[in-house]
């Protein structure tokens, strides 16, 4: 597989799962300000996915477009990482998530805006200004939900445990790629641990670092994800919506 | 692309046409503005004066109990038809069957959570707290729409809710944007703007579906034929059985009557239909030209007194996934309440 | 503040373009000011309506009464300023 089509393939599908999955909070939020707050993160997932989807499509060559490409692929051809897939949890697993993802896609979009494919820079210039946002929000909740009361931080702290392990499958070194994501790591520990610090929580230490998702090779959340996102269209192949 | 610009030869620019020119309205209500009541002018000569006006009541101006008790009911049970609207549709988010449409419906499902919050606040300056509001919805004392309390078993009821039953409430609601009490007045311009494109979506939908394959136009040909009933109920009883109809016109709260927006909403519907290549499930609609509107069947209301008092297909499902919604999240808002309760004494203390 | 005890009130002001002044457009509810301004932009500005936003805490708000009889309307009299009204953003509104 090339390079380009690959990441982009990559990026993409992270966008679109992280989507799918903030998109299930819709009308189960903690309150009906933070159910408009989650839909606008899920919107922004969605339209970086679309346009990284269309353009992996295109690097492909193959004419397949953004809806061939989320519709008809299985999970093994999906190239998201684990950490996007993860069942949402409780608010504070999400929020955990949120912080994980966008301290990622941060550096991640940021460092793209400055390469050389002209159409990843712009869509790297156009989504970094939503990570930023989306970073800003998570670190808004961890604070809070880190110094709300003993339950919050329990959950909290618990939240950040659970999802931490995935985060090495992130900064895997991917030479080849138009921006190699093990250089981004040391910007994604100094922004997580000063967020995680101010919310009185601790850097969980874990050994365990399951990986796999940039090969095919998921969790079983996955393929459940997958049947319900993908069931009407699969069901009536050619059909236009 | 598909509005409802189509079936207002009745009104130039359509319906959205009528919301600018209630917004127009209301603007030029407020220039010629009378201040406030002299010292010796009575309150309810006051009141009246400025409904008759046609100017608007604000917040702290007086107002006669039963108004502002008429106003609390009406503005609440809108704002809880938004909040509970949303799980119909977002029942489908999941599965939508293509990315875009995927975009447009979760950005369609979020404006309704922003219509019901425009709409709690609007209730809030009667003097009733959004608190207040959440517990008579989740204790089942208001009530919301009962068109919520219907399923969406395929995806052209996503299609079928935003042309019918956004198209309905558009009917209802842009009479509302001239409203005599300001903050609902403009509460709902804002909706009505926002809500055009809702039923644009709705439309497009069908109409995909329409021309589509076999399986997609009887998808859609069966969403009509299951919401067209319930939809004509939304307009509420008939007007011989409809309680609080009469007060409500007098104060400018309601503008026309039930029955009279039932029949405008058939009149638009039909041609719309027809654009579809989609039946209206009724064999004895047809167009009367001594009334020079279309003759129809009236919904079965005595379905639509069993749903408003519970016995709906959902609504227990409705209200059990609000409850459990604001129960889960509990511990979240006390969270952020406990926060901001310590950040605000560590600026109060020196240090 | 219970647990389902609401939030504070907090009035929102959007200037919508460069070269207008803040215009009071609403309010929402949120239990400090930085998640105040954060919902504010998501419910208020969801349509490009604003370059800037302002909240204020709805009880830091003194309103002048409208007359000398404004005693006789009197259900919440500690309130002192009746929260929302609902001024449309001018033009700008993009809809569909």
């Amino acid at each position: 597989m090339n390079g380009p089509f690959a990441f982009t393939l990559a990026l993409g599908d992270d966008a679109l799962i992280a989507a799918q999955r903030l998109a299930e909070w819709t009308t189960r939020a903690p309150e009906m300000e933070e159910d408009i707050a989650l839909a606008n993160i899920a919107l922004d997932q969605l339209g970086a996915a679309r346009l990284l989807l269309s353009y992996a499509g295109e690097l492909e060559g193959a004419g397949r477009d953004e809806d061939a490409l989320a519709y008809l692929r299985d999970d093994r051809e999906f190239r998201n990482c684990l950490l996007v897939e993860l069942p949402n949890g409780d608010f504070a697993v999400t929020m955990a998530k949120l912080l994980l993802l966008s301290a990622y896609q941060l550096p991640l979009y940021t460092a793209l805006s400055r390469c050389a494919d002209e159409r990843l820079a712009a869509i790297g210039g156009k989504a970094r200004k939503e990570s930023a946002y989306h970073l800003d929000h998570a670190a808004l909740w961890v604070k809070r939900l880190g110094e709300g009361t003993p339950e919050s931080h329990r959950r909290m702290q618990a939240g950040i445990e659970e999802v931490w392990p995935y985060v090495g499958e992130l900064f895997a070194g991917w030479p080849q790629a138009p921006v190699d994501p093990a250089t981004l790591r040391a910007d994604f520990d100094e922004v997580v641990s000063a967020v995680l610090a101010e919310a009185t929580l601790t850097v969980p230490e874990s050994a365990w670092a399951p990986a796999g998702g940039r090969d095919g090779l998921h969790t079983e959340h996955l393929s459940y994800l997958l049947a319900e996102m993908q069931v009407l269209h699969r069901a009536h192949p050619g059909a236009r919506w | 692309m598909y509005g409802n610009d189509f079936a207002g030869e009745d009104a130039p620019g359509g319906l959205l046409g009528e919301v600018e020119a209630a917004e127009a309205e209301l603007r030029t209500a407020a220039e010629r503005d009378r201040g406030a009541p002299g010292p010796e002018e009575d309150l309810a000569a006051y009141f009246t004066a400025v409904v008759d006006a046609d100017q608007k009541i604000e917040p702290r101006d007086w107002m006669p109990e039963a108004y502002r008790r008429t106003l609390i009911r009406q503005i609440a049970q809108h704002a809880h038809s938004e909040i509970i609207g949303m799980q119909p549709e977002g029942n489908w988010i999941s599965r939508a069957p293509s990315l875009k449409r995927k975009a447009i419906l979760l950005a369609k499902v979020q404006d309704e959570a922003g219509h019901g919050l425009y709409l709690y606040a609007a209730a809030e300056t009667l003097g009733i707290s959004r608190d207040e509001l959440v517990e008579l919805l989740l204790s089942g004392r208001q009530k919301y729409s009962s068109i919520f309390n219907y399923p969406t078993l395929t995806w052209a009821d996503v299609g079928a809710i935003g042309w019918l039953v956004d198209g309905a409430a558009i009917v209802n609601q842009v009479p509302l944007c001239r409203c005599s009490y300001g903050p609902y007045a403009r509460a709902m311009i804002r909706v009505c703007k926002e809500e055009s494109f809702h039923q644009r979506q709705g439309y497009e939908i069908l109409h995909t579906l329409a021309h589509g394959t076999s399986a997609q136009r009887a998808m859609a040909q069966d969403a009509l034929d299951r919401w067209w009933y319930p939809s004509l109920a939304m307009f509420g009883p008939p007007d011989g059985d409809s309680t609080h109809s009469a007060q409500s016109m007098a104060w400018k709260i309601k503008r026309f009557s039930n029955d009279d927006l039932r029949q405008r909403f058939v009149d638009m519907c039909v041609g719309q239909a027809e654009v579809l290549g989609l039946t209206i499930p009724d064999p004895d609609l047809r167009w009367n030209e001594q009334r020079q509107a279309y003759d129809f069947t009236q919904p079965d209301y005595a379905e639509l007194m069993r749903v408003i008092s519970g016995d709906g297909p959902c609504n227990r499902e409705r209200m059990a996934h609000r409850r459990r919604a604001h129960e889960a999240g509990a511990w979240v808002r006390e969270a952020a309440a406990a926060y901001a309760a310590k950040q605000a004494s560590k600026e109060k203390v020196p240090t | 503040m219970s647990s389902s005890g609401s939030s504070p009130l907090w009035e929102v002001f959007v200037r919508a373009r460069r070269g207008l002044a803040h215009t009071h457009v609403g309010s929402l509810h949120a239990p400090d000011a930085e998640l105040a301004l954060r919902n504010a932009r998501d419910l208020y500005t969801r349509r490009q309506e604003g370059v800037s936003i302002w909240v204020v805490p709805a009880g830091a708000i003194t309103a002048s009464s409208p007359d000398e009889k404004d005693a006789f309307f009197d259900p919440a009299a500690d309130k002192v300023y009746r929260h929302p009204t609902f001024y449309d953003v001018p033009d700008g509104v993009a809809h569909l």
